[in-house]
């Protein structure tokens, strides 16, 4: 059995990966690295409050996949509920593929806790008080809105990243939650996989910043969030 | 976004700016006539082609990212006529299944429409192709694809897993286009809800195969639930269960099994992979 706390058997990933491929060259290898930065700068939106305490994600991409990691624990948490309480008729195959969807929830934040190591931020507690956990529709509609959260996070996190191997972990990920949305709306309403309230005009899905998703989130945690480190570009 | 703002930002850290881009005067003229003529969903794309022209070096990306959107627009071709030609084919049961049918055929258009649109404004030129440059029935293969509603569901399915895999494997090369990478994400993320779709419909309509085989929204290591190995090259490597270096299969002393470990990570597959993999369907 792999021993996430210890470093001696789980090296850090995230400082090998982060020495083999810094900032810095990253911005080294783009021509017009100054105007891309400056263009971003001329869109930032003032930050919506994140950074009055609470757990700090940290910065650069550590912050990102912490960004990420707090997610899947709110995710897994919320599925490890279900499946230990179903709600009430719940048919062997929503039990089954909700079961499955908890698992690969626990994956991924085992995985971002396995891959963050020391630089981790510690277990959130979550606040499921507004889920009535008995009912389908509750459950079902809050799956939904956390995949197509999930969704949008990811999305949005995208080019927050400067190390592509995290850009690939990432994408990985995306599409398994993109499925999961799809499965879920369309037990809510057949034919909702991909409606005009998740994809719009140009086919394009919705994506977020973490100010925006963390704003949707946070009713959903007791643990505070400090997302103002987090790159906005 | 203020391009004065801009424009007045770089002035900041590089003062020979106007240089550049001609004049200040001129930049502006040169924008509103551009931006004039594309969608207003293009214009950060149509910005950053005037900066791209503007600070151009020997090792600016430009090319790169110019191929890749045309490696995409090429596999979203492929998807948008194959959809065309299979709603229009009359086997797919009116209701869900055709309605569900052509909300992904229109979103392979928007697809398609969207790429050109980019490619355009970031001075490129966009790969064409018509209804006659395809081949559904990839050379024999699948010679009722479009006559017979299970194989028509199977090679739809295949596309969108192929779909998604395609882009994963290709979103590194945008990693230095905030606004590419952002849009070609919010792509594969409706792929994979097609993908989700279009597997679960081939479970209700109990056309998996062989018999006995499950298929879900997710892939389960390596399975298609397709019967011919025909299309397995889009399916192998889906098996992984170890991400970065860490087995997930009982990840953290978590009871999470195999197949549950390889339905939570979908896998990317290499330019090289993905054209040997829709090239006979290019007639």
């Amino acid at each position: 059995m792999l021993n996430i706390e210890s470093k001696e058997n789980q090296p850090d990933l995230i400082e090998g990966m982060t020495k083999s491929f810094s900032r810095r060259k990253f911005l080294g290898v783009i021509g017009a690295g100054s105007a891309l930065v400056v263009v971003a700068a001329s869109c930032k939106k003032t930050n919506l409050g994140n950074n009055n305490g609470g757990v700090d994600l940290g910065s650069g991409d550590v912050g990102v996949l912490n960004y990420a990691y707090a997610l899947e624990q709110l995710e897994a948490a919320f599925y490890t509920q279900v499946v230990a309480s179903p709600y009430s008729q719940i048919s062997d195959m929503e039990k089954a593929y909700m079961t499955d969807i908890r698992d690969h929830e626990i994956a991924h934040r085992e995985f971002f806790k396995a891959a963050l190591g020391s630089k981790a931020i510690q277990a959130l507690e979550v606040n499921f008080s507004a889920i009535d956990f008995t009912s389908r529709s509750s459950v079902l509609g809050t799956a939904k809105a956390f995949e197509d959260l999930g969704v949008s996070a990811y999305n949005g996190a995208g080019k927050l990243l400067v190390n592509p191997d995290y850009l690939t972990i990432a994408g990985k990920i995306v599409s398994v939650e993109a499925r999961h949305a799809a499965w879920v709306r369309d037990a809510i309403t057949p034919g909702s996989f991909a409606d005009m309230s998740a994809v719009n005009a140009m086919g394009l899905d919705m994506e977020r910043k973490p100010d925006d998703v963390l704003a949707i989130a946070s009713a959903f945690l007791k643990t505070k969030i400090n997302a103002s480190n987090l790159p906005t570009s | 976004m203020n391009l004065q703002n801009i424009l007045t930002e770089i002035e900041k850290t590089d003062p020979e700016v106007y240089d550049r881009l001609d004049t200040r005067r001129n930049a502006m003229k040169s924008f509103a006539k551009t931006s004039g003529k594309i969608a207003l969903a293009a214009l950060p794309f149509a910005l950053g082609s005037m900066f791209q022209k503007a600070y151009a070096s020997p090792t600016a990306p430009t090319d790169l990212i110019l191929d890749t959107l045309n490696f995409a627009l090429t596999l979203e071709y492929l998807e948008a006529n194959f959809y065309i030609k299979a709603v229009a084919s009359g086997i797919i049961p009116t209701g869900d299944a055709l309605t569900s049918l052509t909300v992904i055929r229109d979103h392979e258009n928007e697809h398609v429409n969207f790429l050109k649109t980019a490619i355009t404004a970031a001075g490129g030129t966009p790969v064409s192709f018509t209804a006659n440059s395809f081949d559904f029935t990839a050379k024999g293969t699948f010679p009722n694809v479009f006559s017979d509603y299970g194989t028509l569901l199977a090679v739809a399915q295949t596309f969108e897993d192929t779909g998604v895999r395609a882009y994963k494997g290709q979103a590194p090369n945008l990693i230095s286009n905030n606004d590419y990478l952002t849009a070609a994400l919010q792509i594969h993320s409706v792929e994979a809800r097609h993908a989700a779709h279009l597997r679960e419909m081939r479970k209700m309509a109990n056309l998996l195969v062989p018999s006995g085989v499950d298929v879900k929204p997710w892939i389960t290591l390596n399975q298609s639930g397709i019967g011919t190995s025909a299309v397995q090259a889009s399916y192998n490597g889906e098996e992984n269960v170890t991400q970065a270096g860490v087995m997930i299969t009982n990840i953290g002393g978590k009871n999470i099994s195999a197949a549950a470990a390889s339905e939570a990570f979908d896998e990317p597959l290499s330019k090289d992979q993905i054209t040997a993999i829709v090239t006979p369907f290019f007639a």
